[in-house]
């Protein structure tokens, strides 16, 4: 699936809204929680319901991040926001997978009332305080909606006493313990966002250190780091070079009947088959292939369902 | 006989300056400029009436105007540009004659063919020696250029320069000489400086207009006129910037080496010209102090005239030469009319400029602006009035998508292939009617307040006055 960026767009800003529309994002948050002041929780409610009954945001993936569930406002989100059928909805301030149940039950509800196929409206738990990353692992289990678990590391830090630094080791651990919580649940990781809107170079780094540790995107709250972000997320073309020699040399093998195969002095084990299927899933997805490289990839596959 | 005055009013006396007369200023000195104002209020001061200003553009600092028309010291105004606060009082009714807008291209042809006679040319000069040798790059109010002025200094009957540096050796370094002046006034002070450049000029940060920027710079390229000895212009607006940013770096990396760069002159063009992405600016008129010091120093940055710059002639112009100018507009038409000599409502508040002489001369004239403007759509079934003919116009680049002219299938061939988004402008127009709606607008049916003439004097449009 195509999902290395989330852009963050204010639910309550007309102007940025329909910018999303045009944005290279390959998802949206459209924000009701932080970016709206509680008295205008209604108004920015109904200017997103009119935006997705109205603005075509094409391929893009519309993500909401509701209220937090210990507010008066997120049921009253999920009742507007749910039948118009987003993405997937952002629930902020997780902290464990019971705080999640009453927004589960509200989903199946609404999904069921709405003849909305059920679960298909995912979930990307935003993970921001030391309670919710301490239960990354039980909260990436909690429900099959589960789309990717999110951290959020400004309030984190603020939440743990710790400061915010461009380097970021205040938040290694919780990124990793984030990573890990997600990929043990088979589920997808997305990074925090950076918050030098103009500092390029350093979103730059940041980005990857956060793909070198297992990230499978990063959320951004400027579009100025969307292009960054994609340079990044998406794989070189050494990358790909390098999976389709592996599924090759692979493919050689079987048709061989060898029961194992090397590359360059270097046994192929399952991961870096894993590896390579990935690289390749994601090339495709975002249309890096030939038509000779996705069509050998697409016989790969095949084969490998087949058997 | 020397030419100098140290006041500015003795020598308006001594010239005797007649009832009807018809009067000239450059802009370049922009909204730092204090000499029109001076000039008019000493003339109205001399009880002078029902004189006809020519000034190449009005800024908002010559709101001074709007007094001394109602008194009937001004009865008539000719410009290339008008800014809102003066376009607001036009929009009223102020003057009895319709405003003439010609393009910066018409002006000088108009002058220099008598077929709009300057008498009296005011020429604010940043420096001026005793024999009147003007210059605009040295000096407290120095603005670069002066090419807007050459015009008035060969065609006027009576030519005064106006100068805050009034230096007493010969000046080596001039723009205009002085067997084209007839007298030099000193002035405390010609301009505030800080209206006369920018500082510098940014390229935008807004998104939207740097992906449109991104797209328009994918358009040159796919045109396939980005290549040695490529020509271009483009405005100082954010968008158009960022696109010249972007085609800077395009530009280095293929190692492209372009001829001239031209029009109003930006740091961005100096840089690219510093780079060898040109081998020559030429320069009407300078945008900002890199500019400045550009034109001052660097003998590959030509000041050229007006005439020379957009003066449609049989020898040709710069413009005729070039391969692509990046333009702005209000509103366009379903046929690639463009506005820009009023807002959505009519009024004044801009004006050709070069719009239309680089459109016409340009080998691809492409629009860059976003489709939705403080919620309105640029593209409208009817414009306000036509400042450049959508013949000229060649694509319209927005954030939702390039329109190309029908006429242009070469264009649109190169585009497809290269995988652009491509749309019709009435696409275009519906996705923006689809945002904003279909605006009810209130076409004007007053009496005309202004008349576009094209850049060979032929009559383009008219502004009414609202109901």
């Amino acid at each position: 699936m195509k999902l290395r960026s989330l852009l963050f767009l204010p639910g309550n800003s007309p102007g940025m809204l329909l910018n999303g529309t045009v944005l290279e994002a390959d998802a949206l948050i459209l924000d009701l929680e932080d970016a709206v002041a509680p008295e205008q929780k209604d108004a920015a409610r109904k200017l997103l319901v009119e935006a997705m009954r109205s603005l075509d945001f094409g391929e893009r993936k519309v993500v909401i991040r509701i209220n937090a569930c210990d507010t008066e406002f997120w049921e009253a989100d999920l009742e507007a926001l749910v039948p118009l059928r987003p993405f997937a909805i952002m629930p902020p301030k997780v902290s464990s997978a019971d705080y999640l149940q009453p927004l589960l039950e509200r989903l199946d509800e609404l999904e069921n009332r709405h003849q909305i196929p059920l679960g298909s409206i995912q979930l990307i738990p935003l993970l921001e305080t030391a309670a919710g990353v301490a239960s990354a692992r039980e909260i990436a289990l909690s429900s099959a909606r589960n789309l990717a678990l999110f951290l959020g590391a400004e309030d984190y830090t603020a939440d743990i006493g710790a400061s915010r630094t461009q380097g970021g080791a205040e938040i290694f651990l919780a990124r990793s313990q984030i990573v890990l919580a997600a990929k043990s649940a088979g589920i997808g990781a997305i990074d925090t966002p950076f918050t030098d809107a103009q500092d390029l170079a350093g979103l730059k780094a940041d980005a990857e250190l956060a793909k070198s540790l297992g990230f499978t995107a990063k959320a951004s709250i400027s579009p100025h780091h969307l292009a960054g972000i994609h340079e990044v997320f998406s794989p070189k073309s050494e990358e790909i070079s390098y999976a389709l020699e592996v599924l090759e040399c692979l493919d050689r093998g079987i048709k061989a009947g060898q029961g194992a195969v090397s590359l360059r002095g270097k046994m192929i084990d399952k991961p870096i088959e894993l590896r390579a299927l990935r690289t390749l899933s994601m090339a495709s997805d975002l249309g890096l292939l030939d038509a000779g490289q996705s069509k050998f990839f697409d016989e790969y596959q095949n084969e490998q369902l087949r058997s | 006989m020397s030419k100098l005055y140290t006041d500015l009013g003795k020598l308006i006396a001594h010239l005797d300056i007649p009832n009807g007369s018809r009067i000239s200023f450059h802009h370049h000195l922009r909204n730092g400029d204090y000499v029109l104002n001076a000039v008019m209020a000493e003339l109205a001061k001399q009880g002078k009436r029902d004189l006809t200003i020519n000034a190449s553009a009005f800024f908002d600092c010559h709101e001074p105007l709007i007094e001394l028309i109602e008194k009937g010291v001004v009865s008539g105004l000719e410009c290339n540009y008008m800014s809102a606060k003066l376009g607001a009082a036009i929009g009223l009714g102020i003057l009895e004659k319709p405003v003439i807008f010609r393009t910066h291209g018409g002006r000088p042809k108009a002058i220099l063919d008598a077929v709009t006679p300057i008498d009296f040319a005011f020429i604010a000069a940043p420096t001026a020696d005793y024999q009147g040798n003007l210059s605009g790059k040295y000096g407290p109010s120095a603005c670069g250029s002066l090419g807007y002025a050459f015009p008035d200094a060969r065609a006027a009957k009576t030519v005064i320069a106006l100068s805050d540096n009034l230096i007493d050796e010969a000046l080596a370094d001039y723009s205009i000489p002085g067997c084209e002046v007839d007298y030099v006034v000193s002035l405390e002070q010609i301009g505030n400086p800080q209206g006369i450049v920018s500082g510098t000029t940014q390229v935008t940060r807004d998104p939207i207009g740097l992906l449109m920027a991104q797209l328009a710079v994918k358009t040159i390229q796919a045109s396939g006129l980005l290549k040695d000895g490529f020509s271009f212009q483009t405005g100082a607006g954010g968008a158009s910037l960022a696109s010249a940013k972007y085609l800077h770096e395009l530009m280095l990396e293929q190692g492209i080496k372009g001829s001239f760069g031209l029009g109003g002159i930006t740091s961005y063009l100096v840089k690219m010209l510093e780079d060898g992405c040109f081998e020559t600016l030429y320069d009407v008129q300078c945008f900002d102090l890199a500019a400045v010091e550009s034109i001052r120093n660097n003998p590959q940055h030509r000041e050229v005239s007006a005439m020379h710059y957009a003066a449609p002639s049989k020898q040709g112009a710069l413009v005729d030469h070039l391969d692509l100018v990046i333009l702005g507009a209000t509103e366009i038409d379903r046929n690639f009319n463009v506005n820009v000599h009023t807002n959505s409502q009519g009024q004044i508040m801009g004006g050709s400029g070069g719009h239309s002489d680089t459109a016409a001369g340009a080998k691809l004239a492409m629009i860059i602006a976003p489709l939705i403007r403080a919620r309105m759509p640029l593209i409208l079934p009817e414009i306000q009035c036509v400042s450049t003919p959508g013949e000229s116009i060649d694509c319209v680049v927005t954030q939702y998508g390039i329109a190309v002219n029908p006429a242009r299938s070469e264009l649109k061939a190169r585009l497809e292939d290269a995988g652009l988004p491509l749309k019709s402008i009435s696409e275009l127009e519906q996705i923006a009617t689809k945002i904003s709606g279909r605006p009810q607008i209130q076409k004007a049916s007053g009496r005309v307040i202004a008349e576009i003439l094209y850049r060979d004097g032929s009559r383009l449009s008219e502004i009414r006055q609202k109901a």
